[in-house]
């Protein structure tokens, strides 16, 4: 690049001198400098190969995620501290946290000129929910009356009463239901979606601040190119001209390319720069909490692990764990030593709940609880932490469990599996005979979503099966308490009990760690870890 | 002549069923099940999880699976992926790009190599040979990942005299750095052949005959020496050749080309088995064909070996 800036610069004082000589008499006002945001300049990003088709109700990974939110506008939008505010929505109205009447915004309209109504809403919802067109992201509507997971069911609380008006019924109160309207599984759909839905996972259609570029815009495993959609009326209106979103296979070279200048935008820093990117790139470095949590869960049915000795033996290996140590060493500071099972960057958390002291380093409380434990039944064998291969897991695992056998004089060691795939298998199938790693990102931001979806009784992500009746009573009373604060009260009194019992062990909340180049401007992270991209600015 | 080629070809059909049926059984045996592995570290809904099972066939027996992807395969049908793709437009999108990585890798490698180990042999125990031999050292001795962030460091970040990954579409331009990292190894290899076969070369009778005849160095350097030195390296080469067409994982990655090796290396952590295998598969018959194309090289080279 620096050839080529020489270059230009050559270019350029040729130019002025050549004006000078020429006594620029042609008297032409100066061209405007500085300030003034470039509205048809194209952001480059980084991203990676959608898993799937890019239908909103199928998307449930980043890749195909970043792009789905930038050509897609829901109901609700979420700003950089997840905070939600209507966007296609004209107001969200309950009396009882169970029953929603949505009103629409006039005359929104999709890229194709084709309006979106409570109908473009209604029955993407119910395409969603279907078991026969196999979404992934179709648990979002099991909360609505008439859901179900084991045949084909329309859900019949859902109602487009008019054109901008849909009425929801939900199987039981969920206060925090509205602000899951920002998730992409809970997009519109215009009527061509439906008719041909391969052809629009290929080529989507969409009512979000940009659009692609053209049909074919989606080059698989290269790159996808969106420009703005002036259709778009809402907070998002994009400052800059397009995004270039490049698939990489390896944040390396994407990294490389941000410090060669090819990239503006960089959401992910290689592991292996996590020690100099903050020197290389100076402030233009980002490095701030997300909304994810990292554990590890010690299931119960594992032996020594079960009862009132299982609840000594957690406490211990919790206490054995120097946290703060681990983060420093090994992430760089990427990472923020947990105080709850949520996330600093939710509404509600909070770093001082009763007993949270328990994930606090504190080598003679862990061999005191690891005695009393030992008085129930005698430790025997290996404590062992299982975690996938491919990701980048191995330095961690090895430092926690080093900790644990250095606190606690037991013999303790990672257990690597080769794929995730893998990994998840045995978990999914509880045949997997050690601890394994854990975690959680958040869909939309709000406590429950970290809490029921893990610990309630029968949650589908409850891996270590844990259950407990006033934990799950206190996880109801919250979701139909329609004021956030006393919601979020509650669900800080959940977690009180979780961290008596420690379904899971919590860790730390990672970071997103990113960085842009010289020419952009107001780059600012979102509570999702994806740079909010209508507002960066660009030359 | 044609018909050594027919019996070379049909010798193909076996190999062909043989790798698809063993790299299928290979995929087949993975552990873990890649559904699962879609859903993140979120569990999915176990009738939902039937449902996309049977869409992927990943309900039946191997054999059924085996026999859908055969059937699939003389319908010109090679699947399809997670992400709604065609295997084959996979196939058709990369295999050209990595094809010309391939041939610039190759045409580096060989002129430069055998450039370089023609003068080597023939000055013989000078600076340019010892120096070439040091140099040669050092690169077969680096992995190549270290001569790639070396080369992506100095040339794409320091200098700027490059791209520091491959743009959309591949263009060559953008290539012909990662191209010589790739040609840096075999580069060395073919270095040290060329040299040490020219060195026997130039003590055979008919050089010294050629010589004595009166014929000039220029007459007999490539005539004589170059072309019956060779023979090794040829051979060398059309091997090597078939590793580049197959995909360079490592420089595909750290370049970010949308080749071969890049893509295989996702489909395999993905566990999008009729991917790898159609991948595969025309890896195998890449190699059978380049094998060929090397044995009948020879028959250029050295006038007594005929096929019959």
């Amino acid at each position: 690049m620096k050839i080529r800036r020489v270059t230009i610069g050559v270019i350029a004082l040729a130019a002025a001198g050549a004006l000078v000589l020429s006594g620029c008499a042609t008297g032409s006002t100066p061209a405007a400098t500085g300030a003034a945001a470039n509205l048809a300049a194209i952001v480059s990003t980084n991203g990676s190969e959608p898993q799937n088709p890019l239908i909103p109700t199928n998307t449930n990974e980043t890749g195909g995620g970043k792009i789905v939110d930038s050509i897609f506008a829901g109901l609700v939008s979420y700003d950089a501290t997840g905070a939600a505010s209507n966007d296609v929505a004209d107001s969200i109205t309950t009396t009882d946290a169970q029953n929603y009447t949505i009103k629409l915004k006039a005359d929104q309209k999709f890229s194709n000129g084709e309006a979106v109504t409570a109908k473009s809403f209604v029955d993407a919802w119910q395409y969603g929910a279907l078991l026969s067109t196999k979404q992934l992201n179709s648990y979002f509507f099991d909360d609505i009356e008439g859901f179900s997971y084991d045949a084909d069911s329309p859900l019949t609380g859902l109602v487009a009463t008019d054109a901008t008006t849909i009425t929801v019924k939900l199987k039981q109160p969920e206060a925090d239901w509205p602000l899951r309207l920002g998730y992409s599984a809970f997009m519109p759909l215009p009527a061509a979606a439906l008719t041909d839905i391969a052809a629009f996972g290929e080529n989507p259609i969409g009512n979000g601040p940009y659009k692609l570029a053209e049909t074919g815009a989606w080059k698989h495993n290269v790159e996808i190119n969106l420009v703005t959609n002036s259709t778009y009326t809402g907070p998002r209106t994009p400052k800059n001209g397009g995004l270039k979103i490049v698939f990489y296979a390896s944040s390396t070279a994407a990294y490389a390319d941000l410090q060669g200048g090819n990239l503006d935008v960089l959401d992910a820093v290689p592991s292996a720069n996590l020690a100099t990117f903050k020197a290389d790139l100076g402030d233009r470095a980002v490095n701030q909490p997300a909304a994810i949590f990292q554990s590890f869960t010690i299931p119960e049915r594992l032996a020594h692990f079960g009862g009132e000795e299982g609840k000594l033996r957690r406490a211990a290996i919790s206490h054995a764990i120097n946290r703060q140590q681990i983060t420093d060493v090994i992430f760089e500071g990427t990472r923020t030593p947990a105080s709850d099972f949520t996330s600093p960057v939710i509404n509600g958390w909070s770093n001082s709940l009763a007993g949270a002291d328990v994930l606090a380093f504190d080598a003679t409380k862990a061999k005191e609880e690891w005695a009393k434990a030992d008085a129930i039944s005698p430790w025997t064998g290996s404590f062992q932490i299982a975690y996938n291969a491919d990701g980048d897991h191995q330095p961690w695992v090895d430092a926690v469990t080093n900790s644990v056998k250095n606190t606690l004089g037991i013999d303790a060691s990672g257990v690597p599996y080769p794929t995730f795939a893998q990994a998840r298998t045995l978990i999914t199938n509880q045949t997997i005979t050690t601890a394994f790693r854990t975690g959680w990102q958040a869909d939309y931001p709000s406590l429950f979503n970290f809490l029921g979806p893990l610990y309630a009784t029968g949650a589908g992500s409850n891996d270590g099966r844990y259950s407990n009746p006033a934990f799950d009573a206190l996880l109801t009373q919250g979701a139909s308490e329609t004021d956030i604060a006393k919601a979020n009260e509650t669900f800080q009194k959940a977690q009180e009990i979780l961290l008596q019992d420690l379904p899971a062990i919590p860790l730390w909340y990672s970071n997103v760690t990113g960085g842009y180049g010289t020419g952009v401007e107001n780059v600012k992270f979102g509570w999702n870890s994806v740079p909010i991209y209508s507002e960066i600015t660009k030359g | 002549m044609p018909r050594y080629i027919l019996g070379r070809v049909l010798q193909a059909i076996p190999v062909f069923l043989g790798t698809t049926f063993l790299i299928y059984f290979m995929v087949f045996a993975m552990p873990g099940d890649p559904l699962l592995a879609l859903f993140g570290d979120k569990t999915p809904n176990p009738s939902l999880l039937a449902q996309l099972r049977a869409q992927y066939h990943l309900d039946q027996p191997f054999i059924v699976q085996y026999w859908y992807y055969m059937s699939g395969i003389f319908q010109g049908n090679l699947g399809v992926a997670f992400s709604g793709e065609p295997v084959t437009a996979i196939l058709a999108r990369t295999f050209p790009v990595t094809a010309r990585l391939a041939v610039m890798a190759l045409l580096i490698q060989s002129i430069l190599g055998i450039g370089v180990g023609l003068v080597s042999g023939l000055r013989k125990g000078k600076l340019f040979d010892a120096s070439a031999l040091v140099v040669s050292l050092i690169l077969i001795s680096l992995p190549v990942f270290v001569i790639a962030f070396v080369a992506q460091f100095v040339f794409g970040i320091e200098l700027g005299w490059a791209r520091t990954t491959v743009g959309a579409g591949a263009p060559t331009v953008d290539l012909i750095l990662p191209a010589f990292v790739l040609a840096s190894i075999s580069f060395a290899v073919i270095v040290r052949l060329t040299r040490s076969s020219v060195i026997e070369t130039q003590g055979m009778d008919f050089v010294r005959t050629a010589y004595s005849k009166g014929l000039g160095r220029n007459r007999v350097i490539p005539v004589h020496i170059l072309r019956n030195s060779l023979i090794p390296v040829v051979t060398y080469l059309g091997t090597d050749f078939g590793v580049l067409l197959v995909g360079a994982t490592v420089t595909e990655g750290i370049f970010n080309i949308p080749g071969v090796g890049n893509t295989l290396y996702q489909a395999i952590v993905r566990g999008q088995g009729p991917t790898v295998v159609s991948f595969v598969t025309v890896m195998v018959l890449l190699y059978l064909v380049v094998n060929l194309l090397v044995d009948l090289l020879y028959g250029l080279l050295d006038p007594r070996i005929r096929y019959v």
